[in-house]
């Protein structure tokens, strides 16, 4: 048991609060090369069947290296920022008792208007950490009914340890094996998924399969 | 701090030079317009390039037979089969677009299709599916929608020309016969 000082430490520990404030003005900040065992896993999972060319959803921030990487394997490529779209603030409406809320219908409305089994393969990087509360089970359930069946999807997760000050990042593929990481600053981490909410979250996906980052960022691939 | 040296302090005398080699040789005259050369007419004044400045509102559907750049508010379709379109920063466009080549530098709302190229560049926003054959997109571009690289054309250049920083600018095409760099696919 730590003190309740190295509590609040550890909770805050991440990005840094005072550099982050510096860097929130950089448009592109330096970018981090990491290895990610289930990227690769992942990747090798892609096959086309056919003549069909694969479809595969990007939720994260626009990214040449993805679109240009996944394009180059004959893949049909589509992006979606739905953290971009969630802090778009029309979707804050005022509730019946005045409190605020997320108009999650129209968000859905507005976003992610596919058809189901319409999906490959969809990446969901770090989204889930840093949406808005309400959006976090609609949009699981939104994915699973749009991802074909033993369509694959790739998540990352930060470990308990992580702070609200972690950064969250945009992921650019830059081989079949390997992201670069480059930090999203001003965009705060709203929860920490314990293996188990995971399981829970994607309890009617087949399978789960966890990989255990050194840097304390835990990649998960779900099959439905 | 630095303390300022003798020499330093004299005026040169006109048509000397610190190189003993280069001040033999006489200076030549130098004409204003040889030193302020006129600069090339951009893509958007060239004669040859239709001009829609972005006062102007157009409902319908706009086609042409020349190359054009687009600044205005565009609601309908443009359909600019075999010519290029650059669509200007202040160009707000909610139309299907057709064209051989494509530029967008503002807002799109609606599928593009560019029968060579389509070159997102990072002040750009673009709702709605892309089909080229090559398309490059900076790093900041915003892009929502499907991209779908047709795979009947040779492949022109598969390139990740990363410059510095936040400019880095990536050009791709469909996977086809050969190319510069080896994809992927060919890797394994």
């Amino acid at each position: 048991m730590g003190s309740p000082s190295d509590s609040f430490r550890r909770w805050f520990r991440g990005a840094g609060s005072s550099q982050s404030r510096s860097e929130e003005k950089n448009v592109s900040a330096p970018r981090t090369s990491r290895r990610s065992t289930a990227l690769g896993d992942f990747m090798r999972g892609l096959k086309p069947q056919g003549e069909q060319k694969l479809h595969v959803l990007d939720l994260g921030p626009t990214s040449p290296n993805n679109i240009a990487f996944l394009t180059e394997l004959g893949m049909r490529v589509y992006n979606e920022d739905v953290l971009r779209a969630s802090q778009d603030a029309s979707y804050r409406v005022a509730g019946k008792e005045g409190a605020e809320q997320f108009d999650e219908s129209r968000f859905f409305a507005d976003n992610l208007a596919y058809g189901s089994d319409h999906f490959d393969a969809v990446l969901f990087w770090d989204t889930l950490e840093y949406l808005p509360e309400p959006l976090v089970v609609p949009l699981v359930e939104k994915i699973q009914g749009m991802v074909k069946p033993h369509g694959t999807l790739l998540a990352f997760f930060h470990t308990k340890d992580a702070g609200p000050e972690s950064s969250a990042y945009r992921y650019h593929i830059v081989q079949p094996d390997t992201i670069e990481l480059e930090p999203k600053p001003g965009i705060r981490l709203q929860r920490v998924f314990q293996n188990r909410h995971i399981e829970n979250l994607f309890k009617n996906f087949a399978s789960r399969k966890f990989f255990l980052g050194r840097d304390n960022i835990r990649e998960v691939i779900l099959v439905r | 701090m630095w303390k300022a040296r003798p020499e330093d302090e004299k005026p040169m005398p006109l048509g000397s030079s610190m190189n003993s080699q280069t001040s033999a040789a006489p200076v030549a005259p130098v004409s204003a317009a040889k030193e302020n050369p006129r600069p090339a007419p951009s893509y958007s004044e060239r004669a040859d390039v239709g001009h829609i400045g972005k006062s102007v509102v157009i409902r319908g559907e706009l086609s042409g037979s020349e190359d054009l750049y687009l600044d205005g508010d565009i609601q309908g379709t443009i359909d600019l089969r075999d010519h290029k379109l650059v669509i200007g920063p202040n160009g707000k466009i909610k139309a299907t677009v057709s064209a051989r080549e494509l530029v967008v530098h503002g807002k799109v709302e609606g599928n593009i299709s560019g029968s060579e190229r389509v070159e997102l560049r990072k002040s750009c926003s673009v709702v709605g599916d892309i089909n080229t054959q090559r398309i490059v997109i900076e790093d900041g571009a915003f892009f929502k929608g499907a991209i779908d690289i047709k795979e009947n054309a040779p492949r022109k250049a598969i390139a990740a020309s990363a410059s510095a920083g936040s400019s880095a600018t990536h050009s791709f095409a469909s996977a086809g016969s050969s190319g510069s760099q080896s994809s992927f696919l060919e890797a394994k």
